[in-house]
């Protein structure tokens, strides 16, 4: 049955009656994580759909409330799982936007650098597993294998492979070392070829292409008007890319582009990923070159800023410098303002609204998540599809449970 | 003429005497409008070239020092033309927590309104589809309000056990 | 004569009980359900994939159906409005079964101590591995399966005999439920009582 036909006032009411509802998830492997769909379907079009969301809903802005700026970190780890230091950045590009911290230019860099190994941990994954999605294994394990040593720059620069827990509000937690850089270099040296190897597997396969080519389609319209961002909406063709458009960290002096798509559909949401993983490789080489040197951690003569872990462990001031930052009556005051800080995460505008009643720690913080609006809009992307494809919608727009429910 | 000004000037035109109260933190423009008016307020600012809401949240103002309002919601605007973004805010209190909702300016406000309903309890009337979002139906508390605790009030304890002898 | 018989039969014959041969073949065609539900879930992915490659230790197959595996792994929190899918799926699962709760929030709450989550999920799941870390390595959850299997052997699984006994959920220790109860009215709440109710 047409769509157009369906939504005619004089239609047959008692034909709404008579569709199949079907139950997809929470626990499905489509999914990747904890969502449910209430499907209303004319044989096997689906012509409703009800997203119901909150499986893994955990309190994470109530725990904003309690930690202080610093300890808040390792939650925001915890929300978008597959990139998980590019959340780390964007909470203190937030905080520092409040505080008013100008940061060292080689913790800008080095920020960058990680911010863009996130962008291609998190395509990678998503990409790998909307093809997996759509019966393909072999590309899943290629980009396993890429991700791993994402993973091993992480774990040298960090001492964690997973959750960094990386950044502290006006710099790092340690400098990274030469091998690291190496590592770095090494990575964009070898990736390209990786990459080669997936996207031949993928971009022209025949199985892949009809099965996201005009499926799940996003107008430009909607997409702007449903609050889309990052790559669903880039792929629709609003060109925005909070990079280029308010640049922050290292970006202004780095080179490139913006990728964009035209259809709006699953196809070109995969697109534009890949594309961007090339662009984050250039940008990582332009940054791994320019690295400036010096200190990572902003010195002050005020409590911003922890001390170096030596100067701790052997001088009295280093020592008080220490206490006066982590004891809670007295550390660094805030202004007593809101401030929204906004930073183009993998997913999209990743912002944080923080508001400060003038202690380190927030009375309320609020996440931008880019998978919750993302994720009410599917159920305009998905009308009129197959039911088989709504493995490769959710798999194109990339819905991360912990970031979309919190 | 900035982007800015132009917004100033046709929202001040629009609803004379009603939005006075402009501000200004480290380039972030603010303004507050009285609740009774934000309908009209987001409508206008729609029309002069707001076309994406980035995202609708509140605050909870019970234990902020010097606050005169139970609750602040708070519009974040953009225009993805000009890249301008604006925050409008709004102040409401007990009990009459109602808004009018902005589903039928930018439709993306659906599931953004419904959170801040399930997390507060603030109702925006118009909704088309209106109830809780993350939390599940029978729960009954507001969790982000500030005289919740963080730990809640035992409903984490509250599920029948499964042992090895039954399962 | 007893010479002959070893002469002629040597290694090829060894004596064994049904239940330990039932118990080694279990323990080395477990098929489990990724029960992924959060950050730990994409470590299982890892542990999966082409570098840790799981299959290499006897765990082949992933089946996304409860009920056709025999072991769950339960990567990740759980939350309020997902233990009853938990437990609806543990009961879909055919005996033998067993259960792993992997990475600190399955197991205690972790960091998320907050109203929403629940404080490890061995307080309404039995659960037979533990494995602690935010989240576990592969390596871990390779260790985690070995373990389990030296369980298998060891216990033995036959007609699920064992089991039997046991009546209660393994976990931290019990606490008075009056406690509880009484929080709950001093603050005011119409729940219905537990049957038990384990304080954080």
């Amino acid at each position: 049955m047409p769509l157009d036909l369906i939504d005619s006032p004089d239609f047959d009411a008692g034909y709404r009656e008579g569709l199949w509802t079907l139950n997809f998830g929470p626990q499905h492997p489509a999914t990747h994580t904890t969502l449910r769909l209430v499907l209303k379907l004319d044989g096997e079009m689906v012509v409703e759909a009800e997203p119901d969301i909150g499986f893994l809903h955990s309190g994470f802005e109530k725990l904003a409330e309690v930690l202080d700026y610093n300890q808040y970190v390792t939650i925001v780890d915890r929300m978008n799982y597959i990139s998980p230091m590019a959340n780390e950045i964007a909470w203190h590009h937030a905080v520092e936007g409040l505080l008013g911290i100008e940061l060292t230019p080689r913790c800008k860099y080095i920020r960058t650098i990680f911010a863009e190994l996130m962008r291609i941990h998190d395509h990678l994954l998503c990409t790998g597993t909307c093809v997996l999605d759509l019966g393909g294994a072999t590309a899943f394990m290629y980009a396993f294998n890429e991700r791993e040593k994402i993973y091993e720059i992480c774990e040298r620069a960090s001492g964690q492979r997973f959750h960094t827990s990386y950044t502290r509000v006006g710099g790092l937690l340690y400098d990274v070392t030469d091998d690291w850089v190496a590592m770095v270099r090494d990575f964009c040296k070898t990736f390209p070829r990786a990459y080669r190897d997936f996207a031949g597997l993928v971009m022209k396969n025949r199985i892949f292409v009809e099965r996201t080519r005009d499926v799940g389609v996003l107008s430009q319209a909607d997409a702007i008007a449903g609050g889309a961002t990052g790559p669903v909406a880039r792929a629709s063709g609003v060109e925005r890319d909070l990079r280029r458009d308010e640049p922050y960290l290292a970006y202004n002096d780095l080179d490139f582009d913006v990728c964009c798509a035209q259809g709006g559909d699953c196809y070109a949401r995969f697109q534009v990923r890949m594309m961007e993983m090339l662009e984050s490789v250039k940008i990582i080489e332009q940054a791994i070159n320019k690295l400036p040197s010096g200190p990572v951690f902003i010195s002050g003569t005020g409590k911003e800023g922890l001390p170096d872990k030596t100067e701790v462990y052997r001088s009295i001031e280093g020592l008080i410098h220490h206490f006066e930052n982590i004891m809670p009556n007295r550390q660094m005051p805030s202004p007593k303002e809101s401030y929204y800080g906004a930073t183009e995460s993998p997913n999209g505008e990743l912002g944080y609204y923080i508001v400060s009643d003038g202690d380190f720690k927030a009375y309320r913080a609020r996440t931008r998540p880019p998978s919750l609006l993302h994720f009410s809009l599917f159920s305009r992307m998905i009308r009129g599809c197959m039911l088989s494809d709504v493995a490769a919608v959710l798999g194109s727009i990339n819905i991360i449970a912990a970031e979309l429910d919190r | 003429m900035s982007e800015f000004t132009k917004l100033k000037e046709s929202l001040e035109s629009k609803l004379p005497g009603l939005v006075t109260a402009w501000s200004e933190f480290r380039s972030q423009q603010r303004v507050a409008v009285p609740a009774s008016h934000i309908a009209q307020a987001l409508g206008v600012l729609r029309d002069a070239g707001m076309d994406q809401l980035v995202d609708i949240t509140a605050v909870d103002m019970l234990e902020y020092p010097g606050a005169t309002d139970r609750f602040e919601v708070v519009y974040l605007l953009l225009d993805t033309q000009s890249g301008q973004r604006l925050i409008v805010k709004t102040h409401i209190n007990e009990p009459d927590l109602k808004l009018p909702s902005a589903c039928p300016i930018w439709f993306g406000a659906d599931w953004l309104e419904r959170e801040v309903y399930d997390m507060f309890g603030i109702v925006f009337e118009g909704h088309p589809n209106f109830k809780r979002l993350l939390l599940p139906d029978a729960f009954e508390s507001f969790p982000l309000r500030k005289d919740y605790p963080v730990k809640g009030r035992g409903e984490r304890h509250n599920f029948p056990i499964i042992t090895r002898a039954e399962s | 004569m007893a010479t002959q018989i070893d002469k002629q039969l040597g290694d090829n014959v060894f004596l064994s009980t049904v239940d330990a041969a039932a118990s080694w073949a279990r323990a080395n065609s477990l098929w489990p359900m990724p029960f992924a539900t959060a950050c730990c879930g994409i470590e299982l992915m890892s542990t999966a994939a082409s570098k840790h490659d799981l299959s290499r230790f006897g765990s082949e197959v992933m089946r996304f159906t409860p009920r056709q595996c025999d072991l769950m792994i339960v990567a990740g929190r759980v939350v309020m409005k997902m233990i009853p899918v938990l437990q609806r799926i543990w009961l879909q699962m055919p005996e033998p079964k067993w259960c792993i709760s992997m990475g600190a929030c399955a197991c205690t709450g972790g960091v998320f101590d907050t109203y929403a989550v629940v404080q490890g999920i061995d307080r309404f799941l039995p659960v037979d591995i533990y494995i602690p870390g935010c989240p576990p390595r592969p390596e871990q959850l390779i260790k985690a399966i070995m373990d389990l299997q030296e369980k298998i052997k060891r216990t033995g699984t036959y007609d699920a005999r064992e089991f039997k006994l046991r009546i209660l959920p393994d976990g931290p220790s019990r606490f008075d439920e009056d406690e509880l109860v009484r929080i709950r009215e001093r603050n005011g709440l119409q729940l219905e009582a537990p049957k038990y109710d384990p304080i954080h």
